[in-house]
This record gives structure tokens, C-alpha cells and sequence, in this order.
């Protein structure tokens, strides 16, 4: 599998094979993390990094990983670098890790880095490897940044915590939806922008399961 | 290529992985826990300043340390009301008191009994951690820790009261998980900004807290306008567990006692 092109790695999965609204991975913390485009942006940034080198280091010892631990060791290497990555944020970023808290944490369990690990890491060589996890972290955080948009505008009136619309809590006339903090609202916008993505590129329509025969009168006996 | 497959590559691969990810993390735990506890510091300095009125908007941290100085913590024995000294709590300086852990730990602290946690935080310390700010011998601000649960989480911060002991000067949290934009409402400006003015007590008829949330806004006409604070639209929960922890921390189990003392000018 040396046929794929760089570009190819890093920027099919923004849109033509987006994680969430292709593959449909790393759904929960897509629901929690987007009530803020700030929060959205660190929390793509810190998956895009962990796909990258999680991707990366497996990689580099895939011809030395036995099959039959594969699995653990490629979570022992994700978890770490979760933690790596949870730790420099409370260095260095205090206020954003205080409101991803856990989301950062849970990175591990986002289907997104695991998913990638196991589909192209283990098959391909680490150069490329560490595209395919940052292309795939970058489609996240488009998708990410996509949902935040919606859900801080008209849900606090603001984008990156500036005031776009001024709101009655701030004494402006803007009412704010509340549903729209609140996470269950990110499935509606990932639906919405499921259906515009597949309405745009329409390869990515699924075959029906089933179809509605068309209606037919019989005449009774 | 040697066979990966056999029970001692396994295990050498198993191990080897292990000992290079451990130190990994652990370097990483060990090389930025300074930083960070400088962070986690800074924050609750920032926190007290804004408390008590004295936050600068957009202060350096070399500011907040210097505007932090100025004001002493001193240690409180909740169950007089009088000033301890820090050796009781094993330490040296009443800074390096920590309440929260203390919160925890057996000996400086005791389960609150049922009916009487309305604050819901199930201990109680003997010793609290206040923050004086004084100017010229005189009490100017009393900035007290407040702790108490919301709908999701504990809510952690600060209380400050003017030197007569019933006056608020300001309410903030430093650490919650309530909900953003409900809940979390708790941290906006405009919502804090009703507290400053507003009274504890009713000293007229005894010293019991009387200061309360109420739902919708408070009406200015009515008697006990400045007893009643703004509920928080679309957090019912929260609002209650505000209204809780303030008159826990301004209660019979909190403060009441030394506030009381403060008002006698001991």
C-alpha cells in the first residue's frame, strides 16, 4: 500500500472521508466539546496531534508488535500520549483545561485514534502514518469547529467568546436557545451537516437497506 | 525477520513497552508539575482578588502576586469563632493551609450530620482559611471560602463581606462543572455584579443568614429586596445550591460565630 499520495492522506478526511460524518467515529466527544470554538479548536489541535503520533509510533514497531497483543499495545501507546498531552495542556494552558477536564483524558477512548491505529498504521510506513492520523485529527477538527460555530453563536451570542450577538442575559435582545448548550443539540447539527455534506458529494450516500415498492391497486374479487 | 509471534517476544515486547511508556509519562508528570501548581495557584489568587473587588482587569500575574500580598490569611476555628494558631493544623504560616485537603483528612475535619449539610458537602473542616484585607489597623474586606454542591458538581469559592461582617462585597467561583450558559451562569459578570451591597444578616432579628436566591429578579420595592439575589434563569438546581452554600458558609456551622465576633470589634 506505498500508492497513496501524501495529499491524498491528509486532506481526504476533511471532507470525502470525514471521520465523523463519514465513518461516524469519535461521535461523543463531538457532543461534549462543542459548546465553545475556542474548546472545539484545542480539543481538534490535541486529537489531530495524538492520531499523528500514536499513528506514527505504532508504525515504526508494527513489524515487531505480535498480532496477538496488538490491540494493548496500541491503546498502552495512545493512553500515554493522552496523558503527555493532558499534562502539557495544564502547564500551559490552564483555562482551556479546566473546561475539556476530562475530555482531554478521554481522547483515549475516541474511536478516531484507535480506528486509525489499527485501518492504516499497522499497514503502512510511519511517514505517511503520521499524515493519515493529522489528516484524520484535521477532519475532526473541521467538523468540530463546524458544530462549535452553530451551537456558540446561537446558543450564547457569541463566537470565540466575543459577543456577535448581544444577548438579554447581557441586556441586548438576543434569547439564546439553551438546547443548543446542551449536548444532545450536537446531534442534530452533525445530522444536518451529514445530510448538506451528502447532498454535496453524493458518493457518500449509502445504498438503501431496504425500498418502498411502489404502490399498487388490485382489484378485489 | 525473526518470528513475532512466540510467548517470549510477546512478553519482551509486552515489557519493553511498558518501561518506555512509563517513563514517558511519568517524565512528563514530573517536568510539568511545577508549572502547573504555579497555574492552580494563580488561580485561586485571581479568584480571591475578584472576590473581594481588588482584581485589576487584564493583571499580569507579577501584578496578581504583588495585589495578593497585600492581603493576610488567617486561620479560623469554626467552632469558636476565634483565630487559631497555624501550628494547630502543623503548619508554619497560615498561607500553606490547605482546606480542601483538610476536608479530607480525619483529623482536621468531621462528617456534618444529616439535616445539617444543606450544603451537601458531607465535611466539615475544624480550621477555615480566611483572607483579610486591612488598611490602617481597621478590617476593610473579610473574604471567606464558600463551598457547596450545585446540580453537577461541587462549587469552590469565595465570599467576600466589608468590614461590618454583613455586607457583600462579591461572590466567585473558581471551580464548578455546572452546566455552560445555565448553570455555568454562575461566572458571569452581570450576575455577580448583583451581588455587591446585598445583606447576610438581618441583624434586627438575630443573627441567622437570611440572604437568598430567588427565582426570576429580585423586586427593589419590596422590604426584603436587599436580603434577595437574582435567580439564575434555566438553573433551578444551581441557584438552590448557591442560596444553600452561602447561608451554610454564613451559618450556625460556618462563620456566624466569628463573623459575630468581628461585629463586637473582639
Amino acid at each position: 500500500m506505498s500508492n497513496v499520495s501524501v495529499k491524498e492522506v491528509l486532506f481526504s478526511p476533511i471532507f470525502s472521508n470525514n471521520p465523523i460524518a463519514l465513518q461516524i467515529l469519535g461521535i461523543c466527544s463531538a457532543l461534549a466539546v462543542t459548546t465553545s470554538m475556542q474548546l472545539s479548536i484545542v480539543m481538534g489541535l490535541a486529537v489531530a496531534l495524538v492520531t499523528g503520533m500514536s499513528n506514527m509510533l505504532i508504525s515504526l514497531i508494527r513489524s515487531q508488535i505480535p498480532s496477538s497483543i496488538r490491540i494493548i499495545v496500541q491503546m498502552t501507546i495512545i493512553a500515554s500520549l493522552v496523558i503527555v498531552v493532558d499534562q502539557i495542556l495544564r502547564a500551559y494552558a490552564y483555562e482551556m483545561s479546566k473546561q475539556l477536564s476530562v475530555f482531554v483524558g478521554l481522547i483515549i477512548t475516541n474511536c478516531i485514534v484507535m480506528g486509525r491505529a489499527e485501518a492504516f498504521a499497522m499497514q503502512n510506513k510511519p511517514g505517511i502514518s503520521f499524515l493519515d492520523g493529522v489528516g484524520n485529527g484535521l477532519g475532526y477538527l473541521v467538523l468540530l469547529v463546524a458544530v462549535a460555530f452553530f451551537r456558540e453563536l446561537f446558543g450564547a451570542g457569541k463566537l470565540f467568546g466575543i459577543e456577535i450577538l448581544a444577548t438579554v442575559n447581557d441586556g441586548g435582545w438576543y434569547v439564546p436557545n439553551g438546547l443548543l448548550l446542551l449536548p444532545p443539540s450536537a446531534f442534530f447539527i452533525i445530522g444536518l451537516l451529514i445530510w448538506a455534506l451528502r447532498g454535496w458529494k453524493k458518493d457518500q450516500v449509502e445504498a438503501p437497506d431496504y425500498k418502498v415498492s411502489s404502490h399498487t391497486v388490485k382489484e378485489a374479487f | 525477520m525473526s518470528n513475532k509471534e512466540t510467548t517470549s517476544k510477546t512478553i519482551i515486547v509486552a515489557f519493553l513497552l511498558c518501561i518506555v511508556c512509563s517513563i514517558v509519562v511519568s517524565a512528563s508528570v514530573v517536568l510539568l508539575k511545577p508549572i502547573q501548581e504555579k497555574n492552580k495557584a494563580l488561580n485561586l489568587k485571581t479568584n480571591i482578588l475578584a472576590a473581594a473587588g481588588l482584581l485589576v482587569d487584564g493583571a499580569s500575574a507579577d501584578e496578581i502576586e504583588t495585589l495578593f500580598s497585600s492581603i493576610k490569611p488567617y486561620l479560623v476555628d469554626l467552632d469558636t469563632g476565634e483565630y487559631a494558631d497555624p501550628s494547630v493544623v502543623g503548619k508554619e504560616l497560615a498561607l500553606d493551609y490547605d482546606q480542601r485537603k483538610a476536608a479530607k483528612d480525619p483529623a482536621l475535619s468531621g462528617v456534618i450530620t444529616g439535616g445539617e449539610d444543606i450544603a451537601s458537602i458531607k465535611r466539615r473542616v475544624k480550621y477555615a482559611k480566611v483572607y483579610l484585607v486591612e488598611a490602617k489597623g481597621k478590617i476593610e474586606t473579610i473574604i471567606l471560602p464558600v463551598s457547596g454542591y450545585g446540580l453537577w458538581s461541587t462549587l469552590h469559592g469565595f465570599l467576600a463581606l466589608e468590614g461590618d461582617a454583613n455586607t457583600v462585597v462579591g461572590l466567585g467561583f473558581y471551580e464548578h462543572a455546572e452546566t455552560p450558559g445555565l448553570g455555568g451562569e454562575v461566572d458571569n459578570p452581570r450576575w455577580k455584579a448583583l451581588w455587591p451591597g446585598k445583606k447576610v444578616y438581618n441583624l434586627e432579628q438575630g443573627d441567622e443568614p437570611v440572604i437568598k436566591l430567588i427565582k426570576g429578579s429580585v423586586d427593589k420595592s419590596k422590604p426584603g429586596a436587599m436580603y434577595s439575589v437574582d435567580g439564575l434563569s434555566g438553573a433551578t438546581l444551581t441557584s438552590r445550591g448557591v442560596s444553600n452554600l452561602v447561608q451554610y458558609w454564613t451559618g450556625e456551622q460556618g462563620f456566624k460565630k466569628y463573623l459575630n465576633r468581628l461585629r463586637e470589634g473582639v
